[in-house]
């Protein structure tokens, strides 16, 4: 469950102030399926790195799963990221001299687990997301779409409570872009709640609730 | 991110990229090697000059004569009478001196050794039996002058006259002609080669009396004196000095130095330049170690997009520091490991073209060079990892 009430994220430029965020308030429930859209610059991209711990609000209050994260040290919001969140993003992030069961193997290594439980774990996610015969290679040698079947397995191989896409498709074409909207469906009805931040209209609509955006608010939330 | 996959994810980092890692290894290994072959060379030029002077003898005081001082000159000197000579009976009288264990009198000149038809100009040494331990020069055959026997016309070779006049290596027991006097040969020396500029591989020796009688003299050229210990080597220097001023009637005109003085001086000095050219070569170390943090700062830049995508991962402040840390700890590693190969091999090759001199690289200079390169790499990561780690990851993450 995710509550934010009244946050507000500003970013100062000389001095100039953007409101990226301004007082918004939001409740997603657990194995939600929400699109959020708007113009460039409406502070969607800000509401989702929030979201995942990744920026602090300059004001306002965040609930996650019935404890307040607002105020967590550095430390622990990056456990917290680690144990409930996943991240997408359109531009993949796959660390090039990795290869892809490696890229998929981070956040294992990086919680302390065993190399064996790795490995079989690393395994299974290959195998559901379809990427048996391209574990040993390198990003630079997978297609568009090959990288973000890497990436989706890498963001869910703790099995977060979230998923946070930042336009998963925006960097691939349309049919290659269903086919990950597809998988990352799957995964919400799997149970994950599922949070895309998209430019596309069409992929938008299949989400179950759409929030609207515009100048660092929520102008539109309907089911 | 426990220890073990902190070093293999680094690990891996590090040998991809090659380029850089090589530089910063290639830098480390040339200041490593730098200290060994440096401290190597220094301290063999330091055992070399030991070695030297220890082969004349050790706790060795050499009496001379006349006053090897610039103040004030000889005293006779002055009144227009020569100084007195050093005697054959001061040599007997110093003897007795509690502190000294043995002596020896030394007479040198040149004269004609002929045998077999062979005739050559040789470097006569005129002494006693106790030459032998006090010089510590060893026989390859025979036996040197015999104790008590200044009277018994013996000559002793060195290896090269013994080779040149008895080929077949027979000289032992020879008949040999020096001056106008015959000696029968009682031994040979082993080769010493050349001692301070002096090849004892080409003299011949002969007792002490029978070279005064060759010379025509009846002074001593210096009387070799071994003290009872290290410790007694200046009280034996000042005691041989007393007796010698009381002999001479209160005039002090013999010289006595002792050979541990001038050895721990020159070990000092040299002590000193084996450490000063170790400190220049560690600075080349410290240049590398600058090297390192502007490649490792380069590196951040480099992946700062990676930094943000492993703090969205869930990868706290620490565990970055740890992998940019391990990775400097990587290259220092195989920077010091190979220096210290290279400059090995770099001694070994100054022993090979030098065989003279004793290039081995001190234990502490080795170990100091490869302790200063891990310390300067992973001194010089502690500042990129700590901006690795401080990144923000939203604006890591774009890059920026
Ligand atoms: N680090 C920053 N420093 C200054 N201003 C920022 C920063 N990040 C975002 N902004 C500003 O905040 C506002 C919201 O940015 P945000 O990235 O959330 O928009 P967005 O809706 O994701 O846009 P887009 O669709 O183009 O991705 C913009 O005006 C942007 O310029
Ligand atoms: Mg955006």
């Amino acid at each position: 469950m995710i509550r934010l009430t009244s946050i507000t994220r500003v970013f100062r430029m000389g001095d100039q102030e953007v409101r990226a965020l301004n007082g918004v308030n939001l409740d997603i429930a657990s194995g939600e399926y929400v699109s959020i859209m708007g113009p460039s610059g409406s502070g969607k991209s800000t509401l989702l790195n929030v979201v995942g711990l990744l920026d602090r609000p300059d004001s306002g209050r965040y609930e996650l799963d019935g404890s307040d994260v607002t105020d967590l040290s550095e430390t622990e919001r990056a456990r917290v990221r680690r144990e409930k969140i996943g991240f997408v993003f359109q531009s993949f992030h796959l660390v090039p001299r990795l290869t892809a069961a490696e890229n998929i193997e981070l956040p294992l290594m990086l919680e302390g687990i065993a190399p064996a439980e790795r490995k079989s774990r690393v395994d299974a996610a290959l195998d559901a997301f379809d990427l048996k015969d391209r574990a040993r290679h390198r990003p630079a040698e997978l297609s568009g779409g090959q990288r973000q079947r890497v990436a989706i397995a890498r963001a869910t191989i703790l099995r977060p409570t979230a998923l946070l896409a930042d336009e998963p498709t925006g960097n691939l074409d349309h049919r290659i872009g269903a086919e990950v909207m597809a998988l990352l469906e799957g995964l919400h009805h799997a149970g994950t709640t599922l949070i895309v931040v998209t430019h596309d209209r069409e992929l938008g609509a299949r989400a179950h609730r759409h929030i609207a955006m515009r100048d660092g608010e929520i102008v539109g939330d309907e089911k | 991110m426990n220890l073990r996959d902190t070093l293999t994810l680094s690990f891996s980092t590090v040998v991809s990229y090659r380029t850089r890692s090589l530089l910063i290894v290639l830098a480390m290994a040339l200041g490593v090697a730098a200290v060994v072959v440096l401290t190597a060379l220094g301290e063999g030029a330091r055992r070399y000059v030991v070695g030297q002077f220890s082969s004349l003898g050790t706790n060795l005081v050499i009496v001379l004569p006349g006053r090897a001082e610039t103040s004030g000159g000889f005293p006779g000197a002055a009144l227009g009478q020569t100084p007195r000579d050093l005697t054959l009976d001061d040599a007997l009288f110093i003897s007795h001196l509690p502190q000294v264990k043995r002596y020896a009198p030394l007479n040198v000149g040149v004269a004609e050794l002929s045998a077999g038809g062979k005739l050559r100009e040789v470097t006569v040494l005129g002494s006693t039996s106790e030459l032998l331990p006090i010089r510590h020069m060893k026989l390859s055959q025979g036996s040197f002058l015999a104790h008590g026997s200044e009277r018994s016309a013996q000559i002793v070779l060195g290896s090269v006259l013994a080779h040149e006049f008895f080929p077949d290596g027979n000289a032992v027991g020879q008949r040999v002609r020096l001056g106008d006097s015959r000696f029968m040969v009682s031994g040979v020396l082993a080769v010493q080669g050349e001692s301070m500029g002096f090849n004892s591989d080409e003299i011949a020796i002969i007792p002490v009396d029978y070279a005064q009688e060759l010379f025509n003299t009846n002074t001593l050229f210096r009387i070799l004196v071994e003290a009872r210990s290290r410790n007694a080597i200046e009280p034996a220097k000042a005691a041989i000095a007393h007796a010698l001023k009381l002999r001479h009637d209160g005039e002090e005109d013999v010289t006595v130095i002792t050979q541990d003085a001038i050895l721990a001086t020159f070990d000092r000095i040299l002590r000193a330049l084996t450490l000063g050219v170790a400190g220049i070569a560690a600075i080349s170390l410290a240049v590398a170690g600058i090297l390192v943090m502007n490649v490792m700062l380069v590196a951040v830049a480099q992946r700062t997009s990676e930094i943000g995508l492993l703090k969205a991962l869930g990868a706290p402040a620490a565990d970055i520091r740890r992998l940019f840390f391990a990775e400097a700890v990587w290259l220092s590693l195989a920077g010091g490991a190979i220096g210290y190969a290279l400059g090995n091999a770099g001694a070994w090759m100054i022993r090979l073209a030098y065989p003279t001199l004793p290039a081995w690289p001190p234990a502490w200079a080795s170990m100091a060079g490869v302790a200063t390169a891990l310390i300067t790499g992973i001194l010089a990561s502690l500042l990129p990892a700590a901006r690795a780690a401080r990144l923000d990851p939203v604006l890591a993450l774009s890059g920026k």
